[in-house]
């Protein structure tokens, strides 16, 4: 390892969910610098959820850096307690930095319509032919393997992966306090002070000092609640929806030869899944808000309808489903092509779900690694056979279905084919 | 709606039950590598590869009341025995899904146990390194499980019969 080099003074970002974050080493300020990571700052942390919560703007760039800031202050906790060489350190700090920088833009719904991860986009950014490989090359040949490892967490070293990816991790704590701050809503709030000082090293991953059980209580049930207020609000679940709609429907033309009215050539490589690096780094969301602008324009009447929606928040309603009942969805699906509303693109089934904390089955699959306390006697105990808190939610999923659709177009239509549409889906004509 | 639950459904039938949530990762992981369309996206757990999203769907068709799951106690471990049921089987008579040479792919799967399923998906978890490092990877990552040099050479053996399977 080449000795990294310090920068002659720290450099701090202002930041409102941390207040600064600093920044000392020269390898984390070139990384920072770097075009790939710059270009963070065009995707949105929470995708569509700012057509929900007009705070939630912030961008994945504004994430990365508090988790790397995050990591920085366990660092220096874990000082003197853990056996982490400099080039550990380093490799920590780097992770968490770069932990996000395959994402693309609106990630769910991009990933979902063309189908790949981008969990394959950040290695190729860390081990292909980019700046911030060339950065992380300063420190030996090795390290961008090894960074790419631990946020892959196929890295030998537990400990240092539990600190990015655990059910109590640096980005974890991060986006729910930064989450919180942006939408403007209270749950996401927990005492991140005190977690940092109760935070310690063990070679299975991180513990938590028994006496900080109860900011741990916090941590679990705010995460519960964002997940479950934000991140999975239906309007913002609908506006997924009609993106992934419209991403389905370009792709669709382009596979029956329409002519667009512009060439979408950024997303050529995406239709026909034959994406280059650069054919994915430089697609961001400002280069799809201007592919919605222009197709809002296009002369396919679906698509031109769908990016309206999406662009002047015109979303799909929704009703309850219980998906026991999947075959009226069937019936509705025809109902819709009867009517002439294709059901491909207007109705859809959206299921959600989130596990707010689970505990460990030892041989079995779909266990996660628990919350491990660290008792007086030194002894560890999971955590939820402590806290009744954490035991009453443990190991407990909870579902929802919902169904979308236009409701103003289901409206617009003659009684005779709205009647038996509004009739199964329950809705009254004043909804 | 709901292809892809109609799948693992599907796939279940077929083998008359699946023995295990861990085997049930590694048989579909396996597959997709193999090149059947399988949604669910993986990531490096703790038994090597899994699918968070396999695990909802699982838990979604359980709670539909269209999968059967038992627990059973295997010694210090518990083990979760799946079986689609008669609702289950209504249900894929309104989802056309075929396999196709999916079909024998799963039943040879199937026959070998997790531990062995655990190091052939591994294996084709980090495929993209060269032999060597590979090996090390199982090694390292997988050192409870003490595979020795000749599973991994059965493990590669067994990827080629696959393919051998699958292309037929």
């Amino acid at each position: 390892m080449q000795e990294a080099e310090l920068l002659s003074e720290e450099k701090v970002f202002k930041d409102p969910v941390h207040r600064y974050v600093h920044v000392r080493e020269k390898l984390i300020w070139d990384l920072i610098n770097a075009r790939e990571f710059q270009r963070l700052r065009r995707i949105k942390q929470l995708g569509t959820s700012f057509l929900t919560f007009h705070g939630g703007e912030h961008s994945r760039f504004n994430h990365s850096l508090g988790v790397y800031e995050i990591m920085r202050r366990i660092l220096e906790t874990f000082e003197g307690r853990a056996q982490l060489s400099r080039r550990d350190k380093l490799l920590c700090l780097c992770a968490a930095l770069l932990h996000d920088v395959g994402h693309g833009p609106f990630s769910h719904s991009f990933e979902k319509v063309f189908r790949f991860n981008h969990e394959d986009w950040t290695r190729q950014i860390l081990i292909g032919d980019t700046e911030i490989n060339r950065v992380l090359r300063t420190v030996d040949d090795q390290f961008p393997q090894d960074v790419s490892e631990v946020i892959a967490k196929t890295y030998e070293n537990k400990l240092i992966v539990s600190l990015i990816s655990s059910q109590i991790d640096a980005d974890r704590m991060d986006y729910l306090l930064r989450d919180a701050y942006y939408t403007g809503v209270n749950y996401g709030n927990f005492d991140i002070e005190r977690i940092l000082r109760v935070m310690r090293p063990h070679e299975d991953g991180v513990v938590i000092k028994l006496s900080g059980m109860h900011a741990v209580e916090d941590y679990i049930m705010s995460r519960y609640q964002m997940y479950w207020q934000v991140y999975f609000h239906p309007v913002t679940r609908s506006a997924e929806v009609v993106l992934r709609k419209i991403f389905l429907r370009a792709k669709h033309l382009h596979q029956q030869d329409y002519a667009f009215s512009m060439e979408p050539k950024h997303f050529l490589p995406f239709f026909r899944e034959q994406i280059s690096l650069s054919d994915y780094l430089a697609l961001d969301e400002t280069v799809v808000f201007f592919y919605l602008h222009q197709w809002r324009e296009e002369d396919d009447e679906i698509l031109s309808d769908l990016c309206k929606r999406f662009l002047d928040r015109n979303l799909f309603k929704y009703v309850e489903l219980d998906p026991r009942k999947f075959l009226q969805v069937e019936e509705l699906r025809k109902l819709f092509a009867d009517a002439g509303i294709d059901p491909m693109y207007y109705l859809e089934v959206d299921s959600t779900s989130d596990l707010p904390y689970d505990f460990y089955r030892p041989g079995e699959e779909q266990e996660r690694i628990p919350i491990m306390l660290l008792m007086p006697s030194g002894q560890l105990l999971e955590l939820s056979r402590k806290s009744e808190i954490v035991e009453s939610i443990s190991g407990k999923r909870r579902f929802d279905y919902k169904l979308y659709f236009p409701m103003d177009a289901v409206m617009a239509l003659p009684d005779h084919l709205s009647g038996p549409i509004r009739e199964r889906l329950g809705v009254m004509q004043d909804v | 709606m709901f292809r892809g639950h109609a799948k693992i459904l599907r796939l279940v039938e077929v083998l008359g039950e699946v023995t295990g949530r861990k085997k049930l990762h590694k048989m579909v992981y396996i597959a997709k590598k193999m090149h059947l369309e399988f949604d669910d996206r993986f990531e490096f757990h703790m038994y090597g590869p899994y699918s968070e999203e396999l695990s909802v769907r699982v838990d979604e068709l359980c709670g539909l009341g269209l999968l059967d799951e038992q627990k059973e106690s295997k010694g210090a471990i518990e083990v979760y025995r799946y079986t689609v049921n008669e609702a289950g089987r209504d249900f894929l008579r309104h989802h056309n899904v075929d396999l196709g040479g999916g079909e024998r792919l799963f039943k040879r799967l199937n026959e070998e146990n997790s531990r062995f399923l655990e190091l052939v998906s591994t294996i084709f978890y980090f495929d993209y390194l060269p032999y060597d490092e590979m090996k090390t990877k199982v090694f390292t990552l997988k050192s409870k499980q003490r595979y020795t040099e000749e599973e991994i050479q059965r493990g590669l053996h067994f990827i080629e019969e696959l393919r051998q399977i699958h292309i037929q």
